[in-house]
């Protein structure tokens, strides 16, 4: 039987690199640990009583609106500002009673990131490699992370003449640097293009194999695109904490539609509402000449798309498309504080 | 600390900052020495008695950018985040504007050889008043970087110091508004500028020097208050 046991950061990472890939079982120990934090502007609650842990070796997702306290978390966690009260320990080290050792552990790429204009990529890289007080050898440290974040062909020019793209992983660039354990990333991909998110998310799913990864994004696909475990929360307070797959699950009940048909509008609207365990049918309006669109709910649990099918090849009128509605992050909110409120949604739309 | 220095130096150079600061400094110094050949002295007293003025002009230049645009730029969060004490932060960078200070002031020590190649300066009055101006400077140099801690924007920062250190100069001025001797003592005590002329005279008191070493210490420390306050707001 394999024993639980807390092992040293040094053994735990011998396992990941001789297991390919992350330690699960005996080697998972709580790499974050955060208990109770607040963090108060006045009577305003940032961040309101958080608890969580992040096990080492795991990817983080942390999901919520612009606003709901994602970056003060990760300013409290990183030591960037103070909390108002609770715990926040980093590979054992509590974030204000041992600074130093907790943040030597931690690197961080904040939503802007901290990076000096007028410095080259390669001066800039030197500078946080001294600030950090790094202890490998530093050209060759230096060179692996320029190489593994693509950032070689622009290492000796100034990061103020850099695009969007380069910059963001300049800044990852920097978090790399140390080789820290933990790494914090602040909504790394937003501001970039289709493809540089791609490579900015395969990015961190590699990093994901050897560091301990929290990420913060207000996009659903895109902490279930990495992420093993995802925390959302909203307005300072945490809502929910579960595997990628849970939220996923809750996320995808099939029960609303929007729907494309051809054929006069009233007509297909009696037919549609005509269909068993049909809860709300509403038009949307003439799309293309001839065609409307409309938006179905079906009682949860249900599936209405094949009644729908023969109903409609009865009548001859043709289907042009079917789709699931996507759920907004404010959708999701409500359903994880609300279980009974999936009618009520439909109900404003 | 010394990651710090070592970067806030290099910015100095790759920047015009640093070359405007020496420039200034060396004009003027260069000017108030070409008097001090023209009246035939070996009195170099008269190059860092008006130095004081000139120092109130440049040295925001050095410490208005330091603590400010880190701010602006948040790249305070690199910093702050990074392994290194409040305390070491804000000494890494006095000491990168001390030490350009110590460049510009270093060109005195060749006004001093200049005079001995004619004849004998009095080589202690020659080192109290480097000294002095050393000290003096370095208390400034604490202040700047005190009200750039202050504020996110570099003029304000600029301006700000060069009010405070305006105000320091005439110190003297606002203890003769108050007619009540003891409160007029207590301002006047405060004077940047007697402290500095006494020094500039060849009077090295052990009081003036503590005086200016306090207020380094005192300004450094307020520095790294207001950073771990704003932690903590």
């Amino acid at each position: 039987m394999l024993k639980w046991i807390r092992i040293p950061l040094s053994r735990a990472e011998n396992v990941t690199h001789s297991v390919s890939g992350k330690i699960k079982r005996n080697g998972v120990f709580g790499m974050i640990e955060v208990q109770n934090l607040t963090k108060s502007y006045g009577d305003k609650h940032a961040v309101n009583d958080i608890s969580f842990t992040v096990n080492s070796g795991e990817i983080l997702g942390f999901l919520g609106p612009n606003g709901a306290g994602k970056s003060t978390t990760m300013n409290i966690l990183t030591g960037y500002i103070s909390s108002t009260s609770g715990v926040a320990k980093i590979d054992g080290y509590d974030i204000l009673e041992n600074p130093t050792e907790a943040k030597k552990k931690v690197g961080y790429l904040p939503e802007h990131p901290p990076l000096y204009l007028d410095m080259t990529v390669d001066a800039y890289l030197e500078f946080v490699y001294h600030l950090k007080k790094v202890e490998l050898p530093m050209k060759s440290h230096i060179a692996n992370i320029c190489k593994r974040v693509r950032i070689e062909e622009v290492r000796h020019r100034l990061i103020k003449n850099l695009s969007k793209g380069y910059k963001q992983r300049v800044g990852l660039a920097q978090a790399l640097i140390g080789n820290p354990p933990v790494l914090i990333l602040d909504e790394p991909t937003v501001g970039l293009d289709p493809k540089q998110i791609i490579e900015i998310r395969n990015l961190i799913k590699e990093l994901g194999e050897e560091h301990t990864v929290i990420l913060s994004s207000h996009i659903l696909s895109e902490v279930q695109a990495i992420c093993d475990r995802v925390i959302v929360i909203n307005q300072g307070v945490l809502v929910a904490d579960g595997t990628a797959d849970d939220l996923s699950k809750k996320m995808t009940d099939d029960f609303r539609y929007i729907v494309r048909i051809e054929g006069p509008e009233g007509e297909v609207l009696r037919l549609l509402r005509a269909i068993t365990n049909m809860v709300e049918v509403q038009p949307l309006g003439q799309k293309e000449p001839g065609v409307y669109e409309y938006s179905l709910e079906a009682a949860p649990g249900t599936d209405v798309r094949r009644e729908l099918f023969k109903r409609l090849v009865e009548r001859n009128y043709p289907l042009l498309g079917l789709r699931s509605t996507e759920m907004t992050l404010e959708d999701i909110f409500l359903q994880l504080t609300d279980p009974g409120a999936h009618s009520k949604m439909g109900g404003e739309e | 600390m010394f990651a710090i220095f070592r970067r806030e130096m290099s910015n100095y150079f790759t920047s015009p900052l640093a070359y405007v600061f020496l420039a200034v400094f060396y004009f003027f110094s260069g000017l108030f020495f070409h008097y001090v050949l023209y009246l035939g002295t070996t009195d170099i007293t008269y190059v860092f008695s008006n130095l004081f003025i000139v120092l109130i002009l440049i040295i925001p230049l050095l410490t208005m950018r330091l603590l400010s645009e880190e701010k602006k730029q948040k790249t305070d969060q690199l910093l702050l985040t990074s392994p290194v004490s409040l305390t070491g932060l804000v000494m890494g960078k006095f000491l990168a504007a001390l030490c350009m200070y110590a460049i510009a002031l270093s060109v005195t020590v060749v006004y001093a050889v200049i005079i001995a190649g004619y004849a004998t300066p009095q080589w202690m009055v020659v080192v109290g008043n480097i000294f002095g101006a050393f000290i003096l400077g370095a208390a400034l140099i604490s202040i700047g970087l005190f009200v750039s801690a202050l504020t996110e924007s570099q003029m304000v920062a600029a301006i700000g110091s060069f009010a405070v250190m305006m105000l320091i100069l005439m110190i003297d001025n606002v203890a003769g508004m108050f007619s009540n001797a003891t409160v007029a003592s207590v301002i006047s005590s405060l004077s940047f500028l007697s402290r500095y002329n006494d020094m500039t005279t060849g009077i090295l008191s052990v009081s003036s020097v503590l005086f200016f070493v306090s207020a380094v210490a005192i300004f450094n420390f307020l520095t790294v208050r207001v950073l771990e306050k704003r932690r903590w707001s």
